[in-house]
This record gives structure tokens, sequence and C-alpha cells, in this order.
């Protein structure tokens, strides 16, 4: 044991490998802290902030922040869920997220996240940008309205596939999702079976031909929240 | 034309393929080209061995790259709300009347490019343009008549240089009518000191006793946050690594300060010393002055003082007769990105790439400039150590407040008889900064810049320490006649401009505070927006990724809690059914006027 | 006059498939007319407001200035007023035009569409025609929605249980399986 971390979230004794980040060593406890950005497969990018938590009473991501003997750290309050609510509050309205004819709907991970924190409506203001759809690849589409700008695409093309098809172009609110080339998708060496296209957590990078193969009722987040999965397995292991 | 793929190669091989030398690259590629053009980005590319995106989003991130043609000339003006004060206005309706072109066009012949630009560090000289390097200063709507005849005649803005300011302003390699305005010298910054004096005396001590000898003096960073100086060289020094850097930040980004630009003018020597004898005792063999784009007409000043530095043995190998210390510095341009003086940001800007801050830990002191242990410092800080170092700990502790020892260089804004630069000890208050600067009728002082906080008369007898109003610098005076929810929007576009876009509190959030608060000024506001706008900017600060977007809200806050009856003024409850949001005549104007009928259910 | 509480409804920029909904409660409707009364609503067809309504049921964001007339009205009769469905929470497919300019939506509609014969070119400019809106608008973005239901269209369950809710003054808490938004 003396090799492990010992600290609490939200009073629960936790305990983590060294170099394991607050959420990883969460995930094993079987605390779900929200996340969009953060991916297992991926190294930890700290951009959508959804995880956020109070570590000795300071904001500091989870998914980026190691494990330290001793911290506190706080998760499931109601402060920090608000923090959260308005994140993605904050997602929803800038970019351009029709779910009704989303194929994404049902298995996106923002929509999952609105539906856990019962978000009816965001209190802020619709920003209706005016974004490119990219469907130059014969296979794959690039629907930018829906970009959530997590990176996990970016990430994904360099760390598991072995490519650059991803890179963030411009910045602040012009900050966009660009290719790897000087026209469009299609122009690059982006294949179907990259791992870039599994991460996407929202509709923006779609396989072309699969949309609504699952029906209403079977997709991933019609029945039970998000991260019920990480919760169930740490009851299991509780009980 | 020349072959543009030749151009290209050989201008990275000046810098031996180097991708984190890119920033340099793309300069230079600007430079000659006037832009990046795509098909510059993919010889770049394939020149570094890197993906083609990765320039483009380098290209794409700072506002002084472009990746499309821009005019010969550009002038960029300064927005900042001191600009506007001081009737930057006209002078920008005068520029687009004679250039012909709205700010944002370029002219048709393709000669002359009008832009915004943030505050260029020249707040005191207001109104004020960058015109490609060349600074212009107390600009009218006349000068902007006979700027735009110059270049219309030369296309050379140079030319526009007809009394050169003073000091080395006037220096043959600067030549600018810039003025230094340094109303009040102190003993620790703004005074003498014979180049190689105070490093000589660092070199006969062992690294670890100058190291705690900055400790023993309690210096704090000058670039606003206020860490210990001391500490952050021991961490860098202790941390593993063969090869470590010391970076100095003269990003001075925060509008309404420009105490660094007469630092690098008039006293880039003190700051290349204290440069050096950091280098020394951290164990760094190279240094970085990480110069903002904006004080491009400084480079070949500094570049020279650096030579000169060489040549007497203060830079270079064996300084100093000291055997095996070797140390050198260069100078990294910035292009136009107040996030760059993030110090993590900066670091990634160094390494070629958009200036992105990283995720801490680790931190710069364990991993900074390509992955080595680096210690980032402020220009004034620099300046401190060197002080420190000459005339010892124990004075310069000896001046200053309890927990602010040292002196602080203000950089005096707005509305005042004498704007400039004032070197004071740390802990004078407000009042009496206000007295000497000859302010009168104060409204309110933006202290800390647009970062930092609004306050009014009722904190006139507070402190500038870092124990109580904290400041980099920035000291904007606003009288009576100024409207400070006017001010708070032109901060807040400034950050919503300039956010990375990172992380989302900051990236959107700042849009959406920006939003609501233009909705005020248009008289659409309702009571409950001082509950959106105190929630919103608890999230923006709790929630973003670096100090950008974690004190951008301050200017709102600040608003809300010490000026509430200048917003609540400006407040009604709507009185139909409407929100106070919703305008029913504007919805429709364009409908209208396309089918050429008024409403008759809404009639105007 | 009946003394239960009464419900009005009117579908905006919408597609009535939330009204579908509505209807889609079954056999739970005899039960909902033993609850309430109907008052201006496309169920009952009455045009007007006949008195204070205690819900208002709004379908469909505002695209037009007939929308906002209605919707003003809406507010101006009922105590709780709920946007039901896609389109009256963010503007649904109809906000899809927000990102083009206006005229681009009307020159396509009116003057270059490939099915349009207009050879004068005109755009449609009679007095009885509402003006359509420099964009549409979600219904909380005009006036004050109390509550929103989530769905396009929202499922019969969701209408239901918010309603009835509502009528006994207790706390909108919808299960997790109905809260969707499509």
């Amino acid at each position: 044991m003396s090799e492990t971390i010992g600290f609490t979230i939200d009073g629960r004794p936790v305990r983590a490998r060294p170099g394991q980040t607050i959420l990883e060593a969460a995930d094993a406890a079987g605390i779900y802290i929200p996340r969009l950005c953060a991916h297992r497969e991926l190294h930890p990018f700290g951009a959508c902030r959804v995880c956020t938590v109070k570590v000795n009473g300071r904001p500091q991501a989870a998914c980026t922040m190691p494990a330290a003997e001793g911290m506190v750290v706080e998760s499931n309050t109601p402060e920090l869920t608000e923090h959260r609510r308005r994140l993605i509050e904050m997602l929803f309205v800038e970019g351009n997220h029709y779910c009704m004819f989303c194929e994404k709907s049902g298995n996106c991970e923002l929509q999952a996240l609105a539906y856990r924190f019962g978000i009816t409506a965001p209190r802020y203001p619709y920003l209706f940008p005016n974004r490119d759809v990219d469907a130059s690849h014969p296979d794959v589409l690039l629907d930018r309205n829906r970009c959530v700008l997590c990176a996990r695409c970016v990430r994904a093309s360099q760390q598991l596939d072995g490519k650059n098809v991803f890179q963030f172009v411009g910045r602040g609110a012009n900050k966009t999702l660009w290719v790897n080339a000087e026209r469009e998708l299609a122009d690059t060496n982006l294949d179907v079976r990259d791992r870039a296209v599994d991460v996407c957590p929202v509709g923006c990078i779609l396989r072309k031909r699969q949309g609504y193969t699952i029906p209403i009722g079977r997709r991933r987040y019609d029945h039970e929240p998000i991260g019920s999965d990480i919760e169930r397995a740490g009851a299991a292991r509780g009980a | 034309m020349t072959d543009i793929g030749h151009a290209v190669r050989q201008i990275c091989a000046v810098y031996h393929n180097d991708a984190s030398r890119l920033m340099d690259i793309i300069e230079a590629v600007q430079s000659r080209y006037g832009c990046v053009s795509s098909e510059a980005m993919n010889l770049i590319a394939q020149a570094l061995g890197i993906p083609r995106v990765e320039v483009h989003s380098t290209v794409s991130f700072y506002s002084f790259l472009s990746n499309r043609p821009k005019g010969r000339v550009i002038i960029r003006l300064c927005s900042d709300p001191i600009d506007e004060m001081f009737g930057m206005l006209p002078v920008a309706n005068t520029f687009e009347e004679t250039l012909g072109v709205h700010v944002g066009e370029t002219t048709a012949d393709g000669a002359i490019t009008l832009e915004w630009t943030p505050c260029i560090g020249m707040s005191d000289q207001a109104p004020a343009a960058l015109i490609n390097d060349v600074v212009v200063t107390y600009l009218s709507t006349d000068k902007a008549r006979e700027i735009v005849a110059e270049l219309r005649r030369s296309g050379d803005p140079r030319k526009l240089v007809h009394r050169l300011g003073d000091g080395h302003n006037a220096h043959p390699l600067v030549r600018a009518m810039v003025h230094n305005n340094i109303r009040r010298k102190g003993p620790v910054v703004l005074a003498d000191l014979p180049p190689g004096a105070a490093l000589r005396k660092a070199l006969a001590m062992s690294p670890i006793e100058v190291i705690r000898d900055i400790k023993t003096s309690r210096l704090r960073g000058r670039g606003g946050a206020g860490f210990p100086t001391g500490m952050k060289w021991e961490f860098t020094r202790q941390a593993e690594g063969a090869r470590k850097f010391v970076i100095c930040n003269a990003d001075e980004g925060e509008p309404g300060t420009f105490k660094d630009r007469v630092i690098l003018t008039e006293y880039a020597d003190l700051m290349f010393e204290g440069m050096t004898i950091a280098g020394y005792a951290i164990g760094a063999k190279e240094g970085i002055l990480y110069l903002r784009g904006e004080y491009a007409y400084l480079r070949p000043l500094l570049e020279h003082i650096l030579q000169v530095r060489r040549d007497a043995g203060l830079l270079g190998r064996d300084i100093c007769g000291k055997r095996g210390f070797e140390f050198d510095i260069r100078i990294q341009l910035g292009a136009g990105a107040y996030v760059c003086g993030e110090e993590t940001s900066l670091l990634s800007s160094c390494e070629g790439r958009r200036g992105d801050p990283k995720n801490r830990p680790p931190f710069p002191a364990q991993k900074g400039y390509l992955g080595c242990p680096t210690s980032v410092n402020n220009v004034e800080t620099f300046c401190c150590v060197a002080r420190i170092l000459d005339r010892g700990p124990g004075w310069f502790a000896e001046i200053g407040s309890k927990g602010s020892p040292g002196t602080k260089l203000f950089s005096v804004s707005g509305d005042c008889a004498a704007p400039g630069v004032y070197e004071y000890p740390f802990g004078i208050t407000l009042a009496e900064l206000l007295r000497d600067v000859g302010a009168e009728d104060v409204q309110a002082v933006q202290v800390g810049g647009p970062s930092g906080q609004l306050v009014g008369p009722d904190s006139f007898g507070r402190r500038l320490e870092y124990d109580d109003l904290a400041t980099g610098g920035s000291i904007m005076i606003f009288n009576s006649s100024r409207d400070l929810v006017h001010i708070v929007r032109k901060f807040l576009e400034f950050f919503a401009d300039e956010s990375c876009g990172y992380c989302t509190p900051c990236r959107v959030g700042n849009v959406l505070l920006l939003r609501k608060i233009e909705e005020i000024l248009h008289d659409r506001g309702s009571p409950d927006d001082l509950h959106y706008l105190e929630e919103l900017s608890a999230t923006v600060k709790f929630a973003s990724r670096c100090g950008l977007g974690q004190t951008s809200p301050n200017t709102v806050l600040s608003l809300l809690r010490n000026f509430p009856e200048v917003l609540k003024r400006r407040l009604k409850p709507p009185a139909g059914e409407f929100l106070a949001t919703f305008d029913i005549r504007a919805a429709l104007a364009d409908t209208e006027r396309l089918v050429g009928r008024s409403s008759v259910m809404y009639a105007p | 006059m009946s003394s239960k509480p009464r419900i009005a409804t009117c579908s905006l920029a919408g597609c009535f498939g939330c009204h579908m909904s509505i209807l889609d409660i079954d056999e739970r409707i005899l039960q909902l007319i033993e609850l309430v009364d109907f008052d201006k609503s496309p169920i009952d067809d009455l045009k007007h407001f006949t008195g204070r309504c205690a819900i208002g049921l709004v379908e469909g964001g505002c695209c037009n200035e007939e929308n906002v007339h209605v919707l003003q009205e809406f507010r101006r009769h009922c105590d709780i007023l709920v946007s039901v469905g896609e389109c009256a929470i963010c503007g649904g497919i109809p906000a899809m035009r927000n990102n083009i300019p206006l005229k681009e939506c009307m020159d396509e509609a009116y003057r270059n569409g490939p099915t349009v014969y207009n050879p004068s070119g005109v755009l449609p400019n009679d007095t009885a025609l509402p003006l359509v809106l420099d964009r549409v608008y979600p219904c909380h973005e005009v006036v004050k929605i109390d509550y929103h239901i989530q769905g396009c269209p929202p499922p019969a369950d969701a209408i239901w249980q918010t309603l009835v809710a509502l009528l006994n003054n207790r706390p909108v808490e919808l299960p997790y399986e109905v809260l969707k938004y499509d």
C-alpha cells in the first residue's frame, strides 16, 4: 500500500497510483466526475472544464491534476454542479446543436451530460454561429456546427492513429477545427477506420451511411445517465 | 517573381529547419511576402517536417500574422478606451474617409490596410497607432490626413517620423517619435548602473548565495501575480535537467501599461544584467527576451545592446572572466497576442506554436521551454535583481512596505495632467499617486488594467501593494464625464478577442458577458441582469484554465461591487410582455426594407 | 363557466408535431378534460382567449410578427407559460436559417428558387401577410417562459406529467427517460 497515494473525494477515501490523475483515480474508485474532453485512451487536455473539482478549496481540472497524498477533493457539491451546468449550457449555445436531426442523438456525450444535469433550456442566448460543413470525404462527415473544441480527434489522430489529420486554427470565439490539407477533409489521409473518427463525443465527426442504425430506445444514453457504468462498477465493488 | 520555394527553404535553413523556431520563420516569410500564403505554409511544413495544419494553426493564432495578403502598409489603430477618450474615433473616421475603406479593409490598390489593435503601450501619448513597425503618437484628424498623404507619396512609414522623442527614442537604431514620459525616478529601476557592476558582484558569490540574496530581499514578481522570485529560481535550479532557460517576459500587453517600454528603451542593460544573473543563479546558459510584436521598433536597439554586452564580455563564454560561466540571450518577437503574457502561453509561443497556455502542473520551473526547467520573470523584476545584487538585499528590503519590498513602476494614463511612468516605493496610497499625477474630478481608477479592479473614491486611501491594491503597473484614470459601462464593454471586447479559445468558460463566457453589457448599453438591461452577470462571471473566474479567464470578469465584478448605481441606473423592468432584450422593431427592420412596407402589427 | 383551470395551446413556427404529441396522451385525454377546460387552442379551434388561463402551452419558435403577437397574447393571458418542443426552446429546424442572411433566404424563397415563378421579382408584401423576423427566436428570448418541455416532439408522458405537476402545484421533475431532446 505504500506505493499508492491516499486522498479523499467528497469525504470518501480514494487510493491512486503515482502519476494517476484525480479523474483516473475517481473512475477506478467508482466515483463519476462529469467530463467531456477527457477520454481514457488520450492524454489529458483540460479544455472543457466540466470536470472542474475543488482541490483543497481551489478549482482544478480533475483530468489534468495528478492525485497527491492527503488532498481533499470536492466534486459532487451544489456549487460545482452549478458551475458544470453553466459550462454545458455555454457549449450548447456556442454551437448549432439541433439534436432532433443529429445522427449522434442518444449517443452524444454533450447531450447526455445535459440529461444528467436535467437541463431543459440554456439560460444563455443562442449564438447561432456560421460554421462550415465538410462533406468532401467519401466516408466521413465533418459538421463543425456541432464541434465543442474538445480536441479528442486532434489527439486521437496524433496519439492513436499516428497521423495529424486535425488541428485548431484561429483563436477565441473564432477557434475552429481544421484539417491537415489546403482545402478539405478528402485531401487528408484520414481513413474511415481511424480512431479519430470514433472518439468524437458529439455529432461533429460521423461515419457516413451509419446514421440511425441503432433504434431509439437502444441508444447508449436512452435509459441511464452518462457515468452510470463507472458508478455501477463502484457500487458493485463497494458491496 | 523570385522562386518562393527557394526563399522559404533558405529562411528555414537559417533556423536549422528547427520547428521550435516556427514563429521566427513565419515572421521572416511574412515580412518578405506580406503574408504566409497557402503555398508558403506547404513549403514551411515540408522544410521543417511538420504537418501543414500546425503551420496554419500558428499563423492563424496571432493577429499580426496573416495567411491572406494585406496592404504593404498596415495601419493599426489602438482601440483601448484611453485612446478613444483622447479622440481616436474621429481619427479613425478620418483614416476611413481619406483611404476610402472601413477599418478591417485594404485599399483597392493593395497599398494600405486599416485595422484596430488592442493597447500598443502608448496610452501616455494617445491616440496612437502602429504603422508597420513605426509608432505614431498624439494623433489628430489633421495628422491622419498628413499620414495618408505621406504614405500615398512614399509608401514609407519611416518618413512619418519628423521629430524624434527623448532619450534612446532618438537613437539612430530607434528613430521613434515616442516619448519616455518618465515623471518620477526611484532608486531601484529608473536609476543608472554601470553595465557589469551587479553581475561582477553576483559572480563573486556562489549561485546559491545569489538565490539566497534574492530571497532575503523578498523580491516578488513585478508582472502582477507577485510570486517570490527567489523561490522560483530555487525551484528552477533544483529541477533536474541539463539544459535550463531564463526567459524575460516583455510581452507587456495589459491595456494601460507601458512601463516596460520605457525600461526596454532606457534601461535594457539593467534588465539584461538581471537576466544574466538569473542564468548564473539557476544554471542556465540560454536566455530569451520575449518581446511583444508592438515593440518591434525597439528590437534593433536591443540587439545592439546585446552585442555591446557580448563584446564587453558580459554575455557569451567565461563571462567577466568567470571560467565556465556561459550565457547568452536571444530575442523572440511576439506577433500580437495578449494571452502570451501568461507565462505558459509565452512558452508555447517561444516554441513556435499557438499561444495556448499549458496545463499546470508541471510548472515551468520543472518543465518549461522545450520541456526544460525555465524561470520566466518580468522585465522590471530583472531590473530589481540587478539592483539588489549591486546594493544588497537589505537595502532593497528596507524600501517599500512590509509585504511588498522595493519600488514599483506605474504606467499612468487617462484623465490626469501628467501621464507617464512613475517609480514609487510600494505602499503609497492611490490618493497620493492621483495627487502627484494631477488627476482631478476622478470618478474611477482602473488599477492593474482590465484584469485588475475598477475602484472609486472610497478606495483612494488604499495602498498600492501586493496585499491591498495589487497591480502590474497599469493605472487608468477616468473622470466624472466618462461612461464606466462603456469602458467595461471595451475591456470585455478586448478579452473576448484575446481569449485563446482553449477552454469553454473563457471562450464562451467572455462573449456572453460582452453581449449582456452591450444590451445594457443599448438600454435593453433589466434588473435580472445583475444576477446574470454575477453568476456568469463567477463561473468564468472559477473554471477558466489560465489567468486570462480567471481575471477577465474582474472588470464586470468591480463595476457591480464598486459602482452598483452606475449599472442600476440603466436597468429597468420591461414594461409589457416582451423581455427587455427583445426588440420587435429591430427584428422587423430588415424585412421592412426588403419588402418595402412597414409592419401593421408593430407599426413604427 | 366552470371553475376548472383553463389551458391554452398554440403552434407558432412549428410543425404541429408537438400538438400531435399532446393528443398522444391517448385515453388520458379524458382525464385531462376532467381536470381542465381548453381555451384558445387548435384543439377546440377557439381563435381568441375567452378568459384568464392557468397554463399556456406554446409549440414553435417565432419566425414572424404574427408568432410574436400570439406569444405576446399568451404571456398576457396565461399564468404559467410553457415552451413545448425544440422549436419553441431553440428555434428548431426553422432556426437553421439563422446563419444565412435574410436577403439570401428571401431571394431563395421568392426569386431564385428552382420552383419559383416570379417574373416581377416582387417579394410578397401584402398587409395580410405577417412580416418575417430577421431571425427565428426561441420563445424564451421574446417573453418570459416558465417551463420548458424538451423533445422533438416531447413524449406524451413528458407533457402529461408536466401538466399534472403544474395543475397540482407540485415541482416539475421528469424522470430521466422522459427528458429527451429528440
